[in-house]
């Protein structure tokens, strides 16, 4: 694993990025110190072939049409951090979030993957990234045991059947997992996404507007699996305003039309 | 609530070898649309029955002379079968653009191509094949003989899967319009379709003229090739455009 730096390269154009709970500083670039470096043994926990996940954003812009919606936003997330994007309605969350997935072209910029400029539906990113959008990817059709399996096994995983039954356990739909994705309700169905990341273990998240949907109980787990996520040296991209009480040395905030 | 059931690690599949990577997403979108396809049995059957109904329409609407109907019979079987494809293909892709799959189907580990190729497979054995196996019943309506009947299967075969091959990456380039876009869809692949329906057809007429149908079953044939080598990258493309 390369050492990573503790201070962060501020650069002009780069827009407000800041810790949160730091309400009186003014908006600046801010490195926060005193984030947990990972344990030594999180590698293997996290994933057998990849390494630890850098992920970087250098002067990212966004369009939608002739419209640009943000422009020269970067960041650097290290092993175990996060970063919450934060904004208006139509700044350009989303959009940000397709991009980090993978799933479109900024405008301008790059992103970078463990230091290796990354385009948009590249092998690395499409196995490294667990991307849960709006859209729940379920189908009515087939059961919640049937779904996450699918999912998973889509993703390229080969998950025994025990883990997803406790997968399913863990987000308490162990019970309702021969139900058609039908009859579940939108919590329900949001649950299922949460044990596919679970269940998945990919280095990297990007979540849009993960705790749609939850109750407090489903916010609850939702944490709780970003912060395992983050011990085991994972990086996220959360698109949310609910804090889902990480601690300030590992999470960046970003905020989009500010 | 248990928060603290713990979720044992997953092996991930080695992502190195592609040749296994693009055989296991082909299995993995074969079953999985077969599975849907089974589901929704309904929707189906209802494409199989108007494939039927247009069929057994047109003897109903002209004078039951032997002659005319056997001359007849082949092309309309092939236009009702075009009609068939053309029905379904919205279902193709639609479905899976709808509620956010189709993303995670383009950022999966697998080849896209492979996994859309998967699809078209599990689309023409549920249209396609039932649609080859249900002619021969329908051909007893148009007088049509032992040997035509074989011809004409035999071209279902060969030329049905060019119809999901091609419809395919007409789905993925219509996905996203307003209104799903079938009559655009229509539009843009009817005429694409146009050389397999004349070699179909033709196949059965140059048997009955006693030619054989050697040369049209290749052309079919031929098409088939083509269209395999083509059409998943053509799709996978318009399908990343579509999410873009």
């Amino acid at each position: 694993m390369e050492a990573r730096s503790r201070e962060y390269s501020g650069r002009a154009s780069l827009p407000p990025l800041t810790c949160h709970k730091s309400g009186n500083e003014p908006p600046l670039i801010i490195r926060c110190a005193g984030s947990t470096p990972p344990q030594k043994g999180a590698q293997s926990r996290l994933h057998p072939d990849l390494p630890l996940p850098m992920l970087e954003a250098h002067d990212l812009a966004g369009r939608r049409g002739h419209a640009e919606l943000f422009a020269g936003v970067g960041f650097r997330l290290a092993p175990g951090e996060a970063i919450v994007v934060t904004g208006p309605n139509g700044t350009g969350k989303t959009t940000l979030l397709r991009m980090l997935a993978g799933l479109s072209a900024p405008a301008a910029g790059e992103i970078r993957l463990n230091g290796k400029s990354i385009a948009p539906f590249a092998p690395e990113l499409r196995s490294s990234v667990a991307y849960a959008g709006h859209l729940p990817a379920l189908k009515d059709e087939l059961t919640a045991e049937e779904n996450l399996t699918s999912l998973v096994h889509l993703a390229g995983a080969n998950a025994t059947e025990p883990a997803l039954r406790a997968a399913l356990d863990a987000v308490a739909l162990g019970r309702k997992r021969t139900l058609p994705a039908r009859v579940l309700s939108a919590g329900q169905r949001r649950r299922i996404g949460l044990a596919r990341l679970a269940v998945l273990r990919r280095p990297v998240w990007v979540l849009d507007e993960p705790v749609t949907a939850l109750d407090s109980a489903g916010v609850d787990l939702l944490a709780r699996l970003v912060h395992e996520h983050l011990d085991r040296g994972g990086v996220a991209v959360l698109a949310t305003h609910q804090l889902l009480g990480l601690e300030p040395g590992r999470v960046q905030s970003l905020v989009l039309g500010g | 609530m248990t928060m603290t059931a713990t979720v044992p690690a997953v092996v991930e599949a080695a992502s190195g070898a592609d040749q296994d990577g693009a055989l296991a997403g082909l299995r993995w979108a074969v079953t999985r649309d077969l599975r849907l396809a089974m589901r929704s049995r309904a929707e189906l059957g209802v494409q199989l029955l108007f494939y039927v109904i247009v069929v057994a329409l047109f003897p109903l609407s002209m004078t039951p002379e032997r002659n005319l109907l056997a001359t007849m019979g082949p092309g309309v079987l092939w236009v009702a079968a075009l009609l068939a494809s053309l029905l379904s293909l919205p279902r193709l892709f639609a479905s899976d653009h709808a509620d956010g799959t189709l993303e995670q189907i383009a950022l999966s580990p697998y080849p896209l191509e492979a996994l859309i190729a998967g699809k078209v497979l599990a689309h023409w054995l549920t249209t396609g094949l039932p649609v080859a196996l249900l002619a021969p019943l329908l051909a007893l309506q148009y007088y049509l003989d032992g040997e035509s009947v074989a011809i004409l299967v035999a071209g279902l075969l060969l030329g049905t899967p060019i119809l999901s091959l091609l419809g395919a990456v007409g789905a993925a380039l219509t996905l996203g319009l307003r209104g799903g876009g079938g009559s655009l869809l229509a539009l843009l692949i009817l005429p694409l379709y146009v050389p397999v329906l004349i070699f179909g057809a033709g196949a059965v007429d140059s048997v009955r003229a006693g030619l054989g149908a050697t040369a049209n079953l290749s052309l079919l044939g031929a098409g088939l090739a083509l269209a395999l080598v083509g059409t998943p990258f053509a799709a996978a493309a318009a399908v990343r455009i579509a999410l873009d």
